[in-house]
């Protein structure tokens, strides 16, 4: 499961930054199966996944890389957090974990798929149930700028 | 008197082409005829919908005024206040999806062959499905480049 979800996470994050914002993106290191929640500051983009699998998928990064990920995304500079830039974040998340549903569609069936939820400040964390571990792709803009893509799934 | 006897049989409107190369049903496209027009985009993402006004800014398309809405509520009420040629619309939405303002459109006597192109994250074969038999004319999957929406459009608009 975790290795076919680094592959999933792979081929939607780069297929969404190529197709919409012209950036190939540098894929890894991947992490399967970790119990580390990720970044307690920043900006967390997450979308939900319900049915045969369901958990929770998010993208992650500070929020200086939010403000660069939504400017490539509206083709505006955005330098500080706003409104504008917390709902390309949760976009961005919609795309990428909307299109894992999918490829997780072919084998699983129909799933369900959450509006997305953006989070952002500092002294904040995430916990998964347990025995569900997190699959941590990241991924590195040309520019350099790094986020990563993880997701905490079950198979019911 | 000469009686020439016709046959007609009704079809359904629209065509129904998607981005990817999964097999679709064919319709033959019924386009609509305008000299210029509103259109409707349906996305709960101010970002998406900005995107998508600024491609649809950037094509030949005759566009009087572009509206939007962020979900289908109050999609349904822009297209009561307005007359609009054309709609943009997502599926996963609060409140009413995509789905729902679809069925609601074809029920309303104004909007029932209106064209609907749905811009979504929904690739589910289920998914188009669902929409096709609704009505829905075209499907493009996000993440979307601006000639696929251009493409897509210029099956259904013809000036």
């Amino acid at each position: 499961m975790h290795q076919q979800l680094i592959d999933y996470i792979s081929r939607s994050a780069t297929e969404v930054f190529s197709t919409m914002f012209g950036q190939e993106l540098a894929v890894g290191p991947s992490i399967e199966n970790s119990k580390d929640s990720g970044p307690t500051s920043g900006v967390a983009a997450m979308v939900g996944i319900a049915g045969k699998v369901a958990g929770t998928g998010s993208v992650v990064c500070t929020e200086e890389v939010a403000c660069r990920l939504s400017s490539l995304m509206l083709m505006t500079e955005l330098d500080s957090m706003s409104a504008d830039v917390l709902d390309a974040m949760g976009e961005i998340a919609n795309m990428i974990v909307g299109n894992v549903k999918t490829l997780l569609e072919e084998k699983a069936g129909p799933l369900g798929l959450s509006t997305p939820t953006v989070v952002h400040g500092s002294d904040f964390g995430a916990r998964t149930s347990p025995g569900q571990g997190w699959t941590i792709v990241n991924f590195t803009l040309p520019g350099g700028e790094r986020f990563r893509v993880q997701m905490a799934l079950t198979s019911q | 008197m000469f009686v020439l006897p016709v046959s007609i049989s009704v079809g359904l409107a629209g065509d129904v082409s998607e981005n990817r190369s999964d097999e679709l049903p064919h319709r033959r496209p019924r386009p609509a005829e305008m000299s210029s027009m509103n259109i409707l985009i349906v996305d709960d993402s101010a970002a998406i919908r900005k995107i998508l006004t600024r491609v649809l800014g950037q094509t030949a398309l005759p566009v009087t005024k572009i509206l939007e809405a962020g979900d289908g509520n109050e999609a349904l009420a822009v297209l009561k206040e307005n007359q609009v040629g054309l709609v943009l619309s997502d599926i996963n939405m609060p409140n009413m999806d995509g789905i729902q303002l679809l069925s609601a459109m074809r029920e309303m006597p104004e909007y029932k062959t209106v064209p609907v192109l749905m811009v979504t994250t929904e690739g589910s074969q289920s998914k188009v499905m669902e929409a096709v038999n609704l009505g829905a004319n075209g499907y493009v999957k996000k993440p979307f480049t601006a000639d696929q929406i251009e493409e897509k459009l210029k099956t259904l608009i013809t000036v």
